[in-house]
Parts: structure tokens; sequence; C-alpha cells
């Protein structure tokens, strides 16, 4: 060891004299340099925001929530053998005793039919309405309006919006000064007051029509939607508008033209795919103010034609008994706090996963 | 250590850690640095970004993030160790004895403040001068720092101001309490590079007037060699190399300095290919257990991916840690501090 | 800023102009027109609406004279009481006023603060109880949570009276007005806080040696305070639909309830008047919070 430190000539002093191993001083080859070279793991946009949304408890939560109560509302009316809006029967005859019944309770003469033909009947799982209708049934039916109100404004919201800006923040120039102009206006126009007031105008115009679709819908819902379609679309343009104008100027955007990519091309495959984050997120977000509308709308009595329930409009009922029955407000308010609450929190979580500003 | 006779140095910083407490895990963003700071001088710190320059200068002001802290290691000042000050003398410290400039100067000072409240609020922190001298020595800061009509610019907003004059008024700000350090982190990155010139210059002549120490943090070998009397180079959180601008530009001994040497362009050597550094910045989550450097390294042996290689004395001002040296035997001793 | 002023207000009188419009037409497209209900109304308030409406003439010229008749103040009178409309409406807005000029402050005040501290306490246990009640509270409908304050304090636990126009009787509507601005600007201020803290001159102010509340106070609360601005005049335009909602809970006779009142009772020029007059203020607190919203940010004053 000794001879072949001479041969190396290192000078006496190096403490390394003593401890050094040739073949540690050989070339590493490119695979042991590769091992050092440590990566962390590579993922994609969607999985690393889905790995984080899945992390976040409340939004995990808010997706259960959320799934729960749309399978109950699609399964839970073949199952209950009560309809929403007929008087509960037993045996065939109305049972005008079945009023205001507690949950889980039994009307007089639903206990006489069960205990003569030992036959069980479906409880009451809310207990009964004023009129004699089993509770649960017309929340899931009220849930089902409510949520699908919800669903096809913010759809409605989504595509009108996305065209109108993307059109606008693509296009630039005087066409855009003059599209978004019209969004300033509309913008600030009083929402809810335009609600009304044009809700007030269809449900008399609509009131003698014999469209089929409308009449199975209700006047109401159908002013609902118009004015979603009509109003609540500004916001949503804004923000693709504005997504656009930033993603415009980015590099990948000009080298796809310089490439000579169509306009068309240059929307679908770069700008709407960067601009998706922002668009899910809003439209998650719109759902719970559309369901907000609906039943602030069912309180001003310009909702849902009886006797088809919202969930806004069973709550109003129930402000008339509210002494002695606080349940029936109970179960339709906790409903409409818990759908809006798990859309918040998810929109919330979706933000925090997907919006590329707060990652840091 | 008066007792010695011996005034300790200014500033000096010994085996600082600091790191990042993230979802991801612990960033080790500075491991072990060491240098030593004079009156009067200026130290150079160079390194790619997440080298760990602008955290090692962030840990002496103690203004990391939230989630940053220093782990092990100490900075004394004057012989003091500033990392257990308490948040009062900390922010006495801050300002006072050392002060900062940042990169970006459109977005370091406060847009809803005018330029003078905010050079003001730095000078009434520091000192018992009522309001109107207050008004009058930010005046005659800003005078300092070369702006022009300065009564009309210290009653505009930031928003008001070019990028240069906004960098002159970071300077008059972190000047304003004479700090006997200031430390620039990439002063010049965000301007145009007529503008840059101008900025060093009067950090220079600044320098003589006050007699002050500078360290200067950037990624800019160029502004580097006009400024710096001693240079750090940084890779992975450590110290590769230091020495002198000639010895880190003419007798590199680190192969991440000379790889960056050839990465850019020389007057004196036009004709010579530039080579980039190949490969990518090393993921401080999961720092290797040798040389920072090593998978990048062309000459990279098998030693280097085991140990990390010990500072070496290869000349008189002039440190470095390759394992090249020591194969090479281009060293003069190991210095004392090193097992 | 001149610049942007004019275009702003005449962005404003364009709004009001089309509101005018909208519910102009919208009354006139009620099948049978807005004064030919089937009530019976007396011949006395036939031949005033004839005149007051110039039912005789083209429809566009109506939307003129009408124009013309609201600039004066003059909105004719209500179908259901013949009483003259702009002396009910602005007897009604006044209770409004009170107590939505109330619930914004409170919305503020208590919203700014709520809102600081849980961006100073970030993720400790002030911040994730400020965070779970503001999220409850901005998904439950007002008129729920109206309810149920009527119900606790009121009927239950007689603590508080139901409405007498006391100012004991006002701190249940204020507070159920107030929930969901509350909540709202308490999450706003947070977020905006939390995104000041994180800005450069943040780190410039610890840098000088600014102690750490100074830091919050001076650096970082102005500025994260300019988005809470542009949350007034929405945050107005929803307590004001939200009143339509608690005066009727609470039974109390603001313009709310009138509004109500007049849309179950097919009022249409009330409903016409009172849509008018509410859009109105709607957009003048708009322009005043954008306008303000400009003068506190200095960054915008050049264009």
């Amino acid at each position: 060891m000794d001879s072949n430190m001479d041969s190396m000539n290192m000078p006496k002093k190096s403490p390394f004299s003593m401890q050094i191993d040739l073949q540690r001083f050989e070339k590493a080859t490119d695979e042991e340099k590769k091992q050092q070279d440590v990566m962390s793991e590579s993922t994609t946009f969607f999985k690393d925001g889905m790995r984080k949304l899945m992390k976040n408890p409340l939004a995990v939560a808010s997706i259960i929530v959320l799934v729960l109560i749309i399978l109950t509302i699609i399964f839970a009316p073949l199952i209950v053998p009560y309809g929403y809006s007929d008087i509960i029967k037993v045996g065939g005859k109305r049972d005008k005793s079945a009023k205001n019944l507690a949950p889980f309770t039994y009307s007089a003469k639903e206990i006489d039919y069960m205990e003569e033909t030992g036959e069980k009947l479906f409880p009451h799982i809310m207990g009964t309405d004023s009129m004699c209708r089993d509770y649960f049934i017309r929340v899931v039916y009220g849930t089902r309006i409510s949520l699908s109100v919800g669903l096809f404004a913010s759809i409605l919201v989504l595509i009108i919006g996305v065209l109108y800006g993307s059109i606008s923040g693509y296009a630039g120039g005087r066409v855009d000064l003059v599209m978004m102009r019209i969004v300033d206006i509309i913008y600030s126009l009083p929402d809810m007051l335009i609600i009304i007031l044009l809700s007030v105008v269809l449900n008399e115009t609509l009131a003698n029509t014999q469209n089929p679709i409308i009449k199975s819908l209700g006047t109401n819902m159908v002013s609902i939607f118009i004015v979603f379609g009509l109003l609540y679309w500004v916001g949503m343009a804004r923000l693709v508008r504005g997504e656009i104008l930033k993603m415009k100027n980015n590099e990948f955007v000009l080298a796809a033209k310089a490439v000579g990519a169509s306009s068309g091309r240059i929307i679908r495959s770069h700008i709407i795919p960067n601009c998706l984050s922002v668009i899910i997120i809003t439209t998650a977000l719109q759902i719970p103010s559309a369901i907000f509308t609906e039943s602030f709308l069912s309180f001003v009595g310009m909702g849902v034609k009886a006797p088809m329930p919202s969930l806004g409009s069973l709550a109003n009922a129930a402000r008339e008994g509210l002494q002695s029955y606080p349940l029936q407000l109970v179960f339709p308010a906790v409903t409409i706090v818990l759908i809006v609450l798990a859309f918040n929190l998810l929109g919330d979580g979706l933000r925090d996963a997907f919006d590329p500003k707060l990652r840091r | 250590m008066e007792e010695k006779g011996k005034k300790p140095p200014l500033l000096q910083v010994i085996d600082l850690h600091t790191s990042f407490t993230t979802d991801n895990g612990e960033v080790l963003a500075v491991n072990g640095v060491n240098f030593t700071l004079e009156e009067g001088k200026t130290l150079g710190i160079v390194g790619e970004s997440g080298s760990g320059k602008s955290v090692t200068a962030y840990s002496i002001m103690q203004i990391l993030e939230k989630n940053g802290h220093i782990t092990e290691g100490q900075i004394l000042f004057q012989g003091e160790d500033i990392t257990h000050y308490s948040p009062k003398q900390m922010n006495v410290f801050r300002g006072h004895k050392c002060a900062i400039i940042f990169q970006d100067p459109m977005t370091s000072l406060n847009p809803v403040y005018t330029v003078g409240n905010q050079i003001e609020e730095a000078i009434l922190i520091h000192s018992d001068k009522s309001k109107s001298e207050a008004r009058a020595a930010a005046l005659e800061m800003l005078r300092l720092v070369g702006i022009n009509d300065a009564e009309r610019r210290i009653k505009q907003y930031p928003h008001e101001l070019s990028g240069g004059m906004r960098q002159r008024v970071m300077i008059a700000m972190a000047l304003a309490s004479e700090p006997s350090i200031l430390i620039a982190d990439e002063p010049t990155t965000a301007l145009d590079v007529t503008i840059q010139a101008q900025i060093l210059e009067l950090m220079q002549e600044l320098q003589r007037k006050l007699n002050m120490a500078i360290i200067i943090v950037t990624h800019d070998l160029g502004v580097i060699a006009q400024m710096a009397d001693e240079i750090v180079v940084m890779y992975g959180g450590r110290i590769c190399e230091r020495g002198t601008a000639d010895d880190i530009f003419y007798r590199p001994a680190h192969e991440y300095t000379k790889g960056l040497l050839r990465s850019i362009p020389r007057v004196d050597n036009m004709k010579e290919k530039l080579i980039p550094i190949g490969g990518n910045p090393i993921n401080l989550l999961n720092m290797p257990k040798g040389c920072a450097f090593c998978a990048r390294c062309d000459e990279a042996m098998k030693i280097c991916i085991d140990e990390v290689p010990p500072e070496l004395r290869i000349h008189d001002t002039h440190l470095a840690s390759c394992w090249m040296n020591v194969k090479n035997q281009n060293y003069m001793e190991v210095p004392d501090k090193d097992e | 800023m001149t610049k942007y002023l004019i275009k702003r207000i005449l962005l404003a009188v364009l709004s009001v102009f089309v509101i005018c419009l909208i519910t102009f037409f919208a009354m006139n497209a009620v099948p049978g027109g807005p004064f030919n209900s089937e009530k019976a109304l007396s011949e006395a308030t036939k031949a005033a609406l004839e005149k007051r409406y110039n039912l005789d003439k083209p429809v566009i010229q109506q939307f003129f004279l009408y124009l013309g008749n609201i600039l004066h103040g003059d909105f004719g009178v209500s179908l259901k009481t013949g009483r003259d409309i702009s002396g009910t409406i602005l007897e009604c807005f006044k209770v409004s006023a009170t107590i939505g000029g109330l619930a914004a402050l409170f919305a503020v005040i208590i919203g700014v603060v709520l809102g600081a501290i849980a961006a100073l306490f970030r993720n400790r246990w002030p911040d994730r109880l400020i965070v779970f009640l503001t999220t409850l509270f901005t998904a439950m409908p007002s008129f729920v949570f109206a309810t149920f304050l009527l119900m606790i304090f009121c009927i239950q636990l007689k603590l508080l009276p139901v409405w007498d126009a006391s100012s004991k009787s006002l701190v249940l509507p204020v507070v159920a007005l107030a929930a969901y601005p509350t909540a709202y600007i308490t999450r706003l201020t947070k977020s905006s806080m939390l995104d000041a803290l994180s800005q450069d001159y943040i780190r410039t102010a610890r840098s000088k040696g600014v102690p750490t509340i100074k830091v919050i106070f001076k650096h970082a609360l102005r500025n994260a305070l300019i988005p809470v601005i542009t949350y007034i005049g929405p945050m107005l335009a929803y307590i004001l639909t939200g009143s339509l909602v608690v005066e009727n809970i609470f039974t109390i006779g603001g313009l709310g309830q009138q509004f109500v009142k007049s849309i179950t009772n097919r009022d249409y020029p009330m409903i016409m008047a009172t849509t008018i007059f509410l859009a109105v203020i709607m957009v003048v607190m708009n322009l005043l919070s954008d306008i303000m919203y400009k003068v506190v940010d200095p960054r915008i004053k050049l264009d």
C-alpha cells in the first residue's frame, strides 16, 4: 500500500494518503451518475391536481356527499312507494288523517291497516306534510328540481360564457371593445331584480302556452333558465376573455401561430385546455349560486309551480307551520345547505388543486 | 474576543444550514455555508437559481418565507451570534446594521405609499428623528443616489418611476439608516443593460463614501467580476469554490465553475465555442449523498457519488471542493476545520 | 382619472336607461297590457291611468313620456292603493336604508377584522373556526337563516321583539342581512391579506426592520383592503335584494316587503317603479365603489 502511494507521488502532509482507494478515482459511468440525478417524480398537470384534490379531506367529503345525494334522488323514487303529489292512500283510499306526521310514525288508519293485513307499510322517513303527502319523497323531488336547475343553468352559463368570452378575447380590437361594453352593461344590471321582473312577465306570457316542454317544466322554471341564459354568463365571459388575453401573448400560442395553425385550432387545442381549470372551477361555483337563486325565487313566490316541489318552495311552505312542525323547514334547509356547501368546498378544492396561480 | 486584541470580522457565517418545510418534504436549500466578510469589502455569491445563494442572503436577514428556517450554524455579526436574536433585536439589526435590496424594484416597493413615505419609515424606525427631519434626510438620500428633482420624486408613488429610478429608491431606503452591510440580491437582473452599469457604479461609489461592506448575490458573472473582492461559487446549497476574481476566472478549480465559465461568452476569447452545462439542476428535496454536481459533471468519478468533497486550499486566497483536485494533487493543504 | 370618471358615469347612465327600457317593455309585454288587469278599477283610477301613462299613444312614445315623468320623480299611482308611488317608495326606503346601511357597516367591519385574524393565524384554530363559520354562512340561503333567527330569538327564547321599529328589533334583521356579506368579506379579506403578505414589498418592509404588527397593519392591510372596496357595490345590491326576503320574514314595512307585495298583487306600476328605483340605487352604489377603488389604489390613476 505504501509503495503504491509513493508511486502516486502524494504530498506527505496529505491526510488522504492513508485512506485513498485509487479505484474510487476512476471515472464514474453514466448509469452511476444517473442514479444521483434524483428528479422529483414527473407528473402531468391533471394527475398532480387530482392527487392534491384527493389529499384534501373537505373536497373528498364533498364528493362523497354529492354522490350520496345524487344516488338518493335517482333511486329513492323507485323504492319509496309514495308520489310527491299524492295524498297517502291506505288500501286504495285517501288517508286524510296522515297530516303532519312526525318522522317514522304512521297515521291511525295506517296502523289499523297494518294490524289488519299484517303487511308492513313503508315508513315516512321525514313524516308527512300538511296535505298528507310523504315528506321524504317531496324533499327528494325538490332536490331533483333544485339540482337540475343548478346544473342546467350552469351548463347554459358555461356554453354562452365560454363562447362569448373566447370570441371577444380572441378577436380583440374593436370587436372586443363592443362586446365587452355589452358585458359591462349587463354586469351592472341588478340581476335579482331583472330575474323577478322577467319571471313576472314570462309567467303571465307563458301561462297560456300549449308547448308541452314548457308545460311540463313549469313556466317559472323556463323563466329561470331564460334569465340565467340572459344574465349570468357575463362573469364567465369576462373570466374566459381575461385568460385568453393572458394566454394570447404567451410563447406557445405565438409558436403555434408561427407554424401556421388556424385560429379555431389555436383556441381548441391551446387556449381552451389552458383555461379549463378556471372554467371548471367557475362552473362548480355557479351551481350553488343557481340553487340559491331558485330558492330565493321560490320564496318570493316565483319558483316552480305547485304541486312540483323545489327545496326553496318546500322551505317556504314550511314557514307557516314553523312553530308546530319546525322539522319541515329543517329537512329542505339542511339539504340546501349540504348541497351548496359541498359544491362550494369542492370548488375551493378544485381551485387549490388546479389553479396554476396558486401553485408555488 | 476583544481581549485577544483582534477585532472580530464584521460578518461571519459558520456552517449555515437552511431548509424549507413543504408538502413534499424538507427542501434543503443551504447545506453548510461558511464565509467571512470584512468591513468595506465586497463579497460576491454566484450560482444558478436554486443554488441557495438568495436563501443564504435571506437567512442572514432572517426574512425567509414562513416555512423556512435556519436549522444549523451560526451567523456572527461583529462576533455576536444573531441567529438567537429576539424579534426585537432582529428588527434593529435589519435596516440599521444590515440592509438589503432586491431583484425586482417593481414589486419591492409598496404600491400604495409614496416613495418619501417609505424611505422616511426606514429612517424613523432606527432613529429618534422627527417627521420633518426624516423628510429632510429622505430628500438627502434621494439626492445621494442620484435622483434628480428629488423634491418632486419624493411625493410620487412607485409606479410613477422607471425601473432604474425605483432601484435607486430601494438603495436610498436601504442606506437611509447607514447600515454597515448592504446585501444586494440580483440588484440588476430586472434592469436594462445601460441602467445596470449605472446602478453598479452607484453602489461602488456609495460603498467608498459610506465605508460599508457589500454582499452581492447574482447569477451574472460579469457583475461579480466587476464588483467583488472575493467570490463564492455556490451549487446545491454548498460552496464549491471561492477566491478572488482572478482565481475564479483564470484558474477555476471546480468542475462546476469551469462549466459555468465555458457557458458564457468572453471578450478575450471570442472564438471559443460556448458549451452549456448539461442535465438538470439538482433536486433539493432529495440531495445526493456525494458531490451535488456529480450527476452533471463530465469528469465525475466513483468517489464523487459517495462522498462530499472536502474544501481544499488551492492557493493562498483560493479554495475549492472538488475531488478532481485530490486526484490531480492540485492543493496546498487541507484547511484545519475539515476533518 | 377624469376620462375614467366620464366613461364610468356614461356607463351608469346607460345601464339605468337599459333597466328602464327592459322594465317598461317587459311590463308592456304582459298579455293584455299592464293596466288592463281583470281587477275592476274605479273610473277615476282608470282615467288617471289613461292620462298618466298616455295609453292612447304609440308604445315608444309612451316609454319616453314615462321616462320624462320619472325624471321628475313622478312614478304614477299604485293600482292597489291608488296612492302616489314615489311617496310610498320614499317612505318605505327610509326603513330599508336604515337596516341595509347598518347591515353593510356590520359586514365590512366584522368581515375585515375576522379576515385579518384568519390570515394572521393561518392554519391555526382561529383561522379554522372562521373558515368553518364563513363556509357555513355562505351556504345558507338568507331566508333559512332569517327564519331560524326569528324562531329561536323571538319565538322560543323571546329575547328580542318582533319588528316594532325599536332599535332592539333592528338586531335580528341586520344580522340576517349581514350574514352572507360578512362571510364573503371575511373570505375576501383573508385571501387578499395572504396575497399581500406574500408580496415582495412585505419582504422589503421586514428587511427595513419594521415591526411585524406594523408590517401587517400598515403594509399588508392597506393593500388587502382594495379588493374589499370593489365588493361594496355588489354587497349593497345583495343587501337590497336580501331585504326582499328578510323584511318579509320579520314583517318590516320596508321597500322589500312593498316590492314582494306588489308582485303578488300584480300591481304593475308599483313593480315598475320599485324595480327602477332599486336598480338606480344599485347602479349608483356600484359607480361609487368603483370610483372609490380608483381613489384608494394609486396605481390606477394614470389611465
